[in-house]
């Protein structure tokens, strides 16, 4: 498998990450590298193994339906670059 | 032949299925224990989990989950008792950690199906695809500063439930008789409040368009919809966009769009170009929920009365037709303030006065069936009042409407203002002998063969009585006093 540069571009901006155009080459050999590797593991048979989706073979613990959280705006708000009484402010974000 | 819109080439059917966002009904959020009531101080009900803060862990609310379970169940589904949480990746501002954490590959509740009630007194089963658990997002409010958004999270990390329909649905009218059904289930459950005006109900239309016989054409997406009429709007927009494109050799794109209930048009969301490209995983931080069937038992036996159950149950034990028993189902107070007005009394009775005279009044006044102006005792001492005779139809058509304006009981009204119908058949004699006198050419004429009249002079005893006259015992005395009765 090999990415095209096309493709880095845009997983790039998927991740709101800035690649100027020189970058890409290296990047994309890194990323190959790396899908190389991966593809590496397809060569097992695993067919008879079911598929493990964490490390630990262990089921979620629940919380109770409690209010014991929130209440904590100054918290909140605390890195807001900048904020207008108890909101967030960004530069605007409309359709 | 079903619903089918005439384009310039021909008639053409309309292929709808819904995703609709339904609110849990729970004190504290999904993954959090910061509070979901709506209306808070701008960003009070936030924890840090929320807010997305570098190395907290999200830990599962068990009423949520609960919450979820009770929706399958009402829908008639497969509760699924392994099912996994994934990362949903996009930038928004209002999302915090810059993914949702949302169910893909493995939902919670797979297939189901409703039953819903079309105009025409039909019936037709919508397949439910699946329902999956997930957070909501925060508010962007965009109108507060010329250049500016404003974030508030308070909403976001509550429970939501997406629901997904099979696409099943072939008219506006349907989709809309599906959201409001859809909508009554959850109601009836606890589940979700189904407020669309608070946005704790949204709808998502997929909506293509084919000719009949065909297989599916390209759908698209119209996003946000939050009205059933609205709904119902956008489906006919979209279809009728979509026809144009086809039958002038076009190609219908796969988009995302925006309803404008302003100008009835759909239009393109061109922003959310990468939208779909959402790059799920697993999300690490969060183990399979495993369930206990033992619990899915539980909620399964603690269920409510589903309005279908009630319905038919309201046509057995009442009497009552389809179509008033599914008004009267509509929302579960309703069917509650029936029940208490129908014991002991005459079903059909107070039926009829719940859809006509109950209903019309909650209308005028803007009130509610859990906030009535008359309650269910109120309007049963009005219609025993009726039934033994001590009123007349007319005169309780009357204290109703002063019960509505002044909120007294009906035996004051009636005591209060001499309202008891007159049984004294002296005095009904008295105002018949009155207005046979008074119309001395009438009575010639009715004499002569004109017996429509007879209601007339029935008409002109009550108005003498002031309505009280027992209107039997008044056909009864006007009979024999004119003869040939």
């Amino acid at each position: 498998m090999s990415l095209d540069f096309e493709t880095v571009r845009r997983i790039a901006h998927l991740a709101r990450i800035r690649v100027e155009d020189d970058e890409l080459p290296k990047l994309a050999a890194e990323l190959n590298t790396i899908l190389g590797w991966v593809e590496q593991l397809a060569a097992l048979d695993v067919a008879e193994i079911p598929p493990l989706t964490g490390p630990v073979s262990m089921a979620l613990r629940m919380r109770e339906d409690v209010i014991d959280d929130g209440g904590i705006p100054e918290k909140v708000l605390a890195n807001a670059p900048e904020r207008l009484g108890d909101y967030f402010v960004v530069p605007k974000v409309v359709e | 032949m079903g619903y089918v819109i005439e384009g310039k080439t021909g008639p053409w059917e309309v292929v709808i299925g819904l995703e609709v966002h339904a609110q849990v009904i729970s004190q504290a959020k999904l993954f959090s224990g910061a509070a979901t009531a709506f209306g808070g101080e701008p960003n009070h009900q936030v924890s840090l989990i929320d807010a997305a803060f570098p190395g907290m862990l999200p830990v599962i609310n068990r009423e949520c989950v609960a919450q979820a379970i009770r929706t399958g169940l009402g829908l008639n589904a497969e509760i699924n008792l392994w099912s996994r949480f994934d990362r949903k990746n996009y930038f928004y501002a209002d999302l915090p950690a810059g993914y949702q954490i949302s169910q893909y590959q493995h939902p919670i509740v797979g297939k189901g199906e409703i039953e819903i009630e079309l105009s025409d007194g039909s019936t037709r089963r919508i397949g439910i695809t699946r329902l999956h658990l997930e957070q909501d997002a925060g508010k962007s409010l965009h109108d507060q500063h010329p250049t500016k958004t404003l974030i508030d999270l308070n909403r976001a990390g509550v429970a939501l439930m997406e629901i997904v329909s099979e696409p099943d649905m072939r008219s506006p009218e349907e989709a809309g008789a599906y959201l409001r059904k859809l909508r009554t289930i959850l109601r009836y459950l606890g589940t979700c409040d189904g407020n669309m005006e608070e946005g704790s109900l949204r709808a998502d239309v997929n909506v293509s368009v084919r000719r009949p016989g065909e297989g599916f054409r390209t759908r698209c997406e119209v996003k946000n919809v939050n009205s059933v009429r609205f709904v119902m709007q956008a489906i006919e927009a979209e279809a009728r966009r979509q026809i144009a494109i086809w039958e002038e050799g076009g190609v219908v794109e796969q988009e995302t769009r925006l309803f404008e209930p302003g100008r009835g048009i759909t239009r393109s969301m061109r922003s959310k170009e990468d939208a779909h490209d959402y790059r799920y995983f697993p999300d690490p931080d969060l183990v399979p929920l495993v369930i206990d069937a033992a619990w899915v038992e539980e909620l399964r036996r603690t269920l409510p009365e589903l309005p279908d159950a009630k319905k038919r149950r309201f046509m057995e034990q009442y009497g009552l037709p389809a179509y008033d028993a599914g008004l009267l189902v509509a929302e579960a107070a309703t069917a509650d303030y029936y029940e208490k007005l129908a014991r002991g009394r005459d079903p059909k009775l107070a039926a009829n006065w719940m859809i006509g005279d109950l209903f019309a009044a909650l209308n005028r006044t803007g009130r509610s069936i859990e906030d009535p102006p008359v309650a269910a005792e109120g309007l049963g001492e009005l219609l025993d009042l009726l039934t033994d005779g001590t009123i007349s139809g007319r005169i309780a058509k009357e204290v109703f409407e002063i019960m509505v304006e002044t909120g007294e009981g009906a035996r004051a009204i009636v005591e209060k203002r001499g309202l008891r119908q007159v049984t004294d058949t002296a005095a009904i004699e008295q105002a018949v002998a009155e207005v046979l006198a008074a119309n001395a050419d009438k009575v010639a004429e009715y004499k002569s063969g004109k017996e429509k009249l007879f209601g007339y002079f029935v008409g002109q005893v009550m108005k003498r009585m002031a309505g009280k006259g027992n209107p039997a015992l008044v056909n009864e005395v006007l009979r024999r006093v004119l003869g040939g009765g």
